[in-house]
């Protein structure tokens, strides 16, 4: 009965709740989700799950937000509590291998990356990024709690606000990364709970952590930021992106036949879209088979777009999860592609910008760091934002810092350095660099390794220590816009100047993590110090205090058995003995 | 009269459940996690929340780079079982594991911005479940390879929560080698304690599976799991039952337990009062209007 009664009170709650909203105009809010798949040119395909709320509310406004319907309530508590204008929270496992499989969407490091800008209202910033630290370490099952002062910066001109906000005081910005940082079911089991249908209905049913974690590449992240909430930009939306990028394996997932489906991706096939969504789409990578003569994809679609993406013009075939007719007569969608032949495979065209690192040297004292910088535009060179964050025990000699373009020496035009405190804080390093067209350019630095005290080593010391990846920022020029091709239509008034939208892009490359050794004592000693010491202690002092105190006496050997009776007839006569 | 019912229901004295779990560190001890996720599974099954419930794994066994099956975690080499699920949160990871996180748990004695999932909110009527596992002595049980915990600190910890009204009812169980020695110095009331091996023995692991390379389960949590998979959330059994759990046949261990310090006897305690959960159930008996409209209340 009781049961009965509480379940009542809710639907009769809730029933009221939802006619007050919709009276009172509280801010609308809007889900939409998406999946767009690559085959990449080495045979793997990459899937990238993208869901996007947009909540037109103020969080900032001193009204307190309580009618949470599409929006997750814990992150909105969390935006509120700690004056957050722009989070960007990213877990992956895996790297990014940018010269087989291109550029990823959205980029992210290895392990978990977290960087925040506040609001301008905030008095103590350190205090408030402690606390939200621990926060999104409880929302997100991770250790980011191990964020502190000791892996946290403050970059003064790389990861400059995504969204609207005309605060660019770098003061209210930090950023860390969590190199070492686990990604697993249970950073997926929160993430998902976070979407407005769960993982019940539309694209989020794919998500099973068994084929999502066997996988070359898995990344997910949590973007919020405020947005324009029409072109004239009066009043501000909240946007909550959540994505999913992964990258299935042609040999462990796909068993070596060049055959991707739904169900053999994610072991599941499509039923519906999620109810709450005003658009569910699906988009299929096409531009390398515009006839069919590379793959066969299946159920056909009618539907195409075009879209200029990472300077590069794509087509893609879509599927458009809302309509009923996209299931088809078994209410099922379980998309198709199959490969014809496997040769004639047309070379990828090499991504403008790569970045590699690696630590050189031997011994555990000293070492130099190298990071590398291609340019492979033909003719074209621009600048990058080179962001390096270097741990405390790898003491840096800025004075041995070399930059240098095929072979000369080549100056930065802006430096901002920030020198490590020992337990304090970590190295920072920014430089603008201009790279060369079809070029490498070598960023080395010495440094040397510092003795940690014995308490400060990790239970398994000899796996060795992680630097976190350095980051790339470049606005890179277009394909579209090399595309010199003349024998186009076209006015000449348009074509002196290359065209604005089409012209660069914003690329954010992640070097590789750096794995260190640092000298690690041998923890054992103490306890074999202590047998060692006891035992010469004993032995030693032992027979020396024996020697010293005992006193000897000399003692007459018994007598044999005839003497003896001799004796005894001896004393009975009263004579002395023998 | 259900008044009368609900007052029967309440008899056993408490009104939630938690439930706290470890283990320990590196890619060969595959089955102490494996142990700990199949306690988890099981009282997740017979209905505690993630919310009640502070799971603590010192490594990666799941997303371990040498797992051939990502993401999942099996108790048997038939592999039918994936302990590690779909829906798994765990709350301390890695390096977290600490013995001072494990004791700050217990009493409650966490820095402030601790989120709550990382906290115990037991109350005076909570029953309390404690599940440790790894290596361990004659005295001591093994953290992440580099420190201990001792029985006597483990005693005083519960005599703290005892103090502080932290439980109503306490079950500890250990499955590690001479893991008796760990319960022998409790002196706390209303605590009950099982453990897989006597002082002197040594707790064994069940079976190897050859494909993953290392030993899937201990055989004491290998035999409760298979106990625990009968128990439905309104079963009746007790635990003299789970005192009879892999005998030295099975076990090659004798297992032991400590009742003296349990108020109740146990033949009276159900295994769904441990292992199973509680909901808190406010029954009224006035009458709510509905009809009138709900105004809304404006911020100042």
């Amino acid at each position: 009965v009781c049961v009965c009664v509480c379940v009542c009170v809710c639907v009769c709650v809730c029933v009221c709740v939802w006619a007050v909203c919709a009276m009172c105009g509280c801010g609308r809010d809007d889900f939409q989700e998406e999946l767009v798949i690559r085959p990449l040119h080495s045979g793997d395909i990459y899937a990238s799950f993208q869901f996007r709320t947009v909540w037109d509310t103020d969080f900032m406004g001193g009204k307190k937000v309580s009618h949470y319907r599409l929006f997750p309530k814990s992150l909105g508590q969390v935006i509120s509590k700690f004056s957050v204008r722009e989070l960007h929270i990213s877990f992956t496992q895996g790297y990014w291998r940018t010269m087989q499989w291109g550029q990823p969407f959205l980029p992210s490091p290895p392990g978990a990356e977290l960087w925040v800008w506040f609001q301008d209202t905030v008095t103590d910033v350190d205090g408030t990024w402690k606390e939200l630290t621990n926060v999104l370490s409880g929302i997100f099952c991770a250790s980011l709690n191990f964020i502190d002062s000791t892996n946290t910066v403050q970059p003064s001109a790389s990861f400059k606000p995504l969204g609207i906000g005309n605060v660019t005081d770098h003061r209210f910005l930090r950023y860390a990364t969590l190199p070492r940082e686990i990604v697993c079911t249970e950073n997926l089991t929160p993430w998902k709970k976070l979407l407005p249908c769960g993982s019940k209905a539309g694209l989020a049913v794919l998500m099973k952590s068994e084929k999502l974690f066997h996988s070359s590449f898995h990344s997910q992240a949590v973007h919020i930021r405020p947005v324009c909430q029409d072109w004239q930009c009066k009043s501000t939306s909240w946007e909550l992106r959540q994505t999913l990028n992964v990258v299935f394996d042609l040999h462990s997932s796909g068993q070596g036949k060049r055959e991707w489906s739904l169900f053999k991706m994610f072991s599941r096939t499509l039923t519906e879209a999620c109810p709450l969504a005003s658009s569910s789409k699906i988009y299929i990578d096409v531009t390398d088979n515009p006839q069919g003569e590379q793959f066969e994809l299946s159920p056909a679609t009618p539907l195409l777009s075009q879209a200029v993406v990472l300077g590069d013009r794509r087509t893609y075939s879509v599927y458009d999860l809302t309509q009923q007719a996209t299931f088809g007569s078994m209410r099922s969608l379980n998309m198709l592609l199959r490969w014809k032949s496997s040769d004639g495979e047309c070379d990828m065209m090499r991504p403008l910008l790569h970045g590699e690192r690696y630590v050189a040297g031997y011994g555990l004292q000293t070492g130099e760091i190298h990071t590398l910088m291609y340019n492979h535009h033909p003719y074209r060179a621009f600048p990058v934002l080179l962001l390096d964050t270097v741990p405390w025990y790898l003491r840096l000699y800025i004075h041995t810092l070399t930059v240098t373009s095929k072979g000369k020496d080549n100056k930065p035009s802006y430096i901002h350095y920030q020198p490590s405190k020992d337990r304090v804080r970590p190295h920072l390093l920014e430089m603008l660099v201009q790279l060369p067209p079809n070029s490498v350019t070598e960023v080395t630095v010495q440094f040397e390794r510092a003795l940690l005290k014995w308490t400060e080593y990790t239970p398994d010391p000899n796996h060795g220590f992680y630097v976190g990846s350095s980051v790339v920022s470049a606005l890179v020029p277009s394909v579209v816009a090399m595309d010199t091709n003349s024998t186009q239509e076209r006015p000449l008034f348009s074509s002196f100047f290359p065209s604005k939208e089409e012209s660069s892009y914003f690329v954010r490359i992640y070097t590789e993590p750096l794995l260190v050794n640092l000298p690690t004592p041998d923890f054992s000693m103490p306890y074999n110090v202590i047998c060692l010491t006891c035992t010469v202690v004993a032995v030693g002092y032992g027979s020396l205090y024996n020697l010293l105190t005992r006193t000897f006496q000399v003692e007459e050997p018994s007598p044999g058995l005839a003497k003896r009776l001799a004796n005894i007839i001896r004393k009975m006569r009263g004579v002395p003995p023998l | 009269m259900p008044r009368d019912k609900a007052g029967q229901f309440f008899g056993s004295g408490h009104t939630n459940n938690w439930a706290v779990t470890c283990t320990s560190q590196f890619w060969f001890n595959y089955r102490h996690v494996a142990n700990t996720l199949s306690v988890y599974r099981s009282v997740k099954r017979l209905g505690i929340p993630d919310s009640h419930i502070v799971l603590m794994l010192a490594d990666d066994m799941a997303c371990n780079h040498r797992n051939p099956k990502p993401a999942t975690v099996f108790s048997h080499k038939n592999m039918e079982l994936n302990v590690y699920g779909d829906d798994v949160e765990v709350d301390y990871r890695g390096y977290e594991v600490t013995v001072e996180n494990f004791l700050r748990v217990l009493t409650g004695r966490l820095p402030p911005s601790t989120p709550r999932s990382k906290r115990l909110l037991s109350d005076d009527r909570s029953n309390i479940l404690i599940y440790l596992t790894g290596h361990g002595g004659n005295g001591f049980l093994k953290f992440q390879d580099s420190e201990e915990i001792s029985n006597v600190e483990l005693a005083d910890a519960f005599e703290q929560m005892w103090q502080k009204r932290r439980y109503n009812e306490l079950l500890f169980i250990i499955d590690t080698c001479q893991g008796a020695s760990m319960y022998e110095r409790f002196y706390s009331p209303n605590l009950m304690a099982l453990a897989s091996s006597q002082v002197g023995e040594d707790s064994l692991s069940h079976q190897p599976d050859l494909a993953i390379g290392v030993h899937l389960m201990d055989r004491y949590t290998f035999y409760l799991l298979e106990f625990l998979e009968d128990i439905h959330p309104a079963s009746t059994t007790n635990m003299n039952d789970l005192f009879k759990v892999c005998p030295k046949s099975q076990c090659v261990s004798t297992p032991g337990h400590r009742t003296d310090l349990f108020l109740r006897d146990p033949g009276s305690v159900l295994i769904t009062d441990f292992f199973g959960s509680v909901r808190k159930v406010e029954i009224t008996m006035e009458t709510i209007n509905l009809t009138s409209p709900v105004e809304q209340v404006e911020d100042k």
